[in-house]
């Protein structure tokens, strides 16, 4: 029996995807817009400008920012070290990179409590130097880089491992100098892949709840980021404010899709005419 | 070649640096503490706020900004061990507070700096079941029956679970004379009915009133009241002949306050919940006022008649006591719940 003749099985993976996504994303989504509006635009609007949200929001955007600057140096480094260098241990950093994949965030927000709060060796060195850490906003950027870290370095090391170092070293041979082979070999082939990561990186960082929720100690306006002022919002029977400051990160999660698909056609549209 | 690697690493470094310097949520200039609560006060204290905010103005010309954080109470304890720096701690039970004096942040005797134990306010444990009490829930010995879905905290992680954790004991201890395998075979039948064990307090209430889960839950009075309050006609409350008397207590986190020289204001804060206009607060939040000419006023609201127990009564010996038999790794509760 050959698959090519029998129509059914495309059309019932098909169906079943469809119905897997409409259960699983369409449908919640539509819950999420409908609560948050059901009670009305002037309580939405209210619930979206409240100060408490808005400096939640202010602290989410921070937080995403550091991660993707941050994350973008560290990740180019690692995946430029892991790919074009040999030395000893670089199969142990190269799986380094994925343990924030591998840890529970939870225990990631945990590791950073003992690290940098107040029972840890190190607290009274950073006390005397006045730095915070853990229960203020530098700990939820710490956790938010920790959880976001392997996306970049993760996304470019397939694509520079597939180039191989031949045009780098034809480069390096005719006198180019670092920044020169790296602007113009290496970044080129790789704008694209490092694009769709940031924007991954984003998402992610965006909606961060475990690792955050952890060191965050939940003072409101000062450590409270977005996903954990939905929780607060929705623990305080103030449904309709929870859903309308949710509906902030759906829509910021389509607006990334979106971006997330741009950037795929434009990569998919250059391939084309390098290829003719 | 060297030289703009250089110059470009210090030049992602410095715009990081700079970037991370700006604290990104900045409170404009005005003195500020930071009051870490449990679950259920989110409410009480968000008016009780607005109150002091205004009486602090009127006595001192400061203009005061207080943060809130609420969450499990034995959670919230170990945050503020651990550098969540409070001025004030506003806990379910004392042995969590007491856990922050262990730790070197408060003084010992803080128990007796505020009238009535340090507890402006009590509480108690109630039923709270479905309109019309379906499954007919009268007392702590229905919830041990057979198909009655019951809906509490986690004792080892929220104050209210502990709380009708020993509510319960008290009954049956009565019921059955003081004879402790009954007790026991009860307690295991009671957390047998459990379906679902949240974190805090309002978990639990989310998991009863929103999703619908059980027949009963064991819950906070004032939380009782505000979710019948929230849910009109859904909901009513079940006194039992005999709960607990629950004081959850207030205290200055000294180390923090003088680090920061808020004491003075700290304090104020905490000595303005005994006040009438403080009391009245409590009492609209359900929250049985300290002060019994307040709670006269209250009369229609609470059952003054319920007969209470207390933490020191010698059946419970305390809660250093209670914490160590019962809640304890490898105490009574973990004995009654592997049962199941």
């Amino acid at each position: 029996m050959s698959l090519k003749g029998n129509i059914w099985i495309p059309r019932l993976l098909t169906g079943t995807s469809v119905i897997f996504v409409l259960l699983t994303l369409v449908l919640p989504l539509a819950v999420v817009m409908a609560e948050a509006l059901g009670s009305g635009l002037d309580l939405y609007m209210r619930a979206v400008t409240d100060t408490y949200t808005a400096k939640a929001l202010h602290l989410t955007l921070a937080a995403t920012a550091a991660a993707v600057v941050l994350n973008t140096f560290f990740g180019l480094a690692a995946a430029w070290v892991v790919t074009r260098f040999s030395f000893r241990g670089k199969g142990v950093l190269s799986t380094v990179v994925d343990v924030p994949f591998a840890v529970s965030p939870v225990i990631a927000g945990l590791v950073f409590i003992l690290t940098f709060g107040r029972l840890s060796p190190l607290h009274p060195f950073l006390e005397a130097c006045g730095i915070k850490i853990v229960f203020a906003w530098p700990g939820i950027i710490l956790a938010t880089v920790f959880v976001t870290f392997p996306f970049v370095a993760r996304e470019l090391i397939p694509v520079l491992e597939a180039r191989g170092t031949d045009e780098e070293q034809a480069a390096a041979l005719m006198g180019a100098g670092f920044f020169t082979i790296f602007r113009r070999v290496t970044f080129p082939h790789i704008r694209w892949a490092l694009l769709y990561s940031v924007i991954l990186c984003a998402a992610r960082a965006m909606g961060e709840f475990g690792a955050v929720s952890v060191v965050s100690g939940h003072l409101r306006g000062k450590t409270n980021t977005l996903p954990l002022h939905v929780e607060i919002l929705y623990n305080e029977y103030r449904f309709a404010d929870a859903f309308a400051v949710a509906s902030i990160l759906a829509v910021a999660a389509i607006v990334i899709l979106a971006a997330r698909n741009v950037v795929e056609y434009a990569a998919h549209k250059e391939e084309e005419t390098n290829v003719r | 070649m060297k030289k703009s690697v250089l110059l470009s690493a210090g030049i992602l470094v410095f715009l990081t640096s700079a970037f991370l310097s700006q604290p990104p949520a900045a409170i404009a200039a005005s003195t500020e503490i930071v009051n870490v609560s449990y679950d259920p006060t989110r409410e009480f204290y968000e008016q009780y706020n607005a109150v002091f905010r205004k009486y602090w103005k009127g006595k001192s010309g400061q203009d005061v900004h207080i943060v809130q954080s609420h969450g499990g109470s034995g959670k919230q304890a170990r945050a503020v061990i651990e550098g969540n720096e409070a001025d004030v701690v506003t806990l379910a039970l004392a042995y969590d507070i007491t856990a922050i004096e262990k730790a070197g942040l408060i003084k010992k005797g803080w128990q007796k700096t505020f009238p009535s134990n340090s507890a402006p306010y009590t509480s108690t444990m109630v039923f709270l079941v479905r309109k019309g009490n379906p499954k007919n829930l009268k007392s702590w010995g229905d919830l041990a029956k057979n198909g009655i879905g019951v809906i509490t905290p986690n004792p080892k992680t929220s104050g209210a679970a502990r709380w009708s954790y020993l509510a319960a004991w008290a009954w049956a201890h009565r019921e059955y004379k003081g004879e402790e395998k009954a007790v026991l075979e009860y307690m295991g039948k009671l957390f047998r009915n459990v379906l679902v064990l949240d974190t805090g307090a309002r978990g639990s209430t989310n998991t009863f009133v929103r999703n619908g889960q059980g027949d009963v839950l064991l819950a906070w009075e004032n939380e009782a009241h505000l979710a019948i309050a929230e849910r009109k006609n859904e909901f009513e409350i079940v006194t039992p002949e005999i709960s607990i008397l629950a004081e959850p207590p207030v205290a200055v986190v000294d180390a923090v306050v003088d680090k920061r020289g808020t004491r003075e204001l700290a304090s104020g804060y905490l000595e303005y919940l005994y006040s009438d206009e403080g009391q009245r607060i409590a009492g609209k939040n359900y929250y049985r006022p300290s002060d019994p000419k307040i709670a006269g006023e209250f009369a229609g609201v609470f059952d003054l008649k319920v007969q209470l127990v207390t933490i020191d009564d010698p059946l419970f010996g305390g809660w250093e006591k209670a914490q160590n038999v019962h809640f304890a790794d490898g105490g009574v509760f973990d004995q009654i719940y592997a049962g199941k």
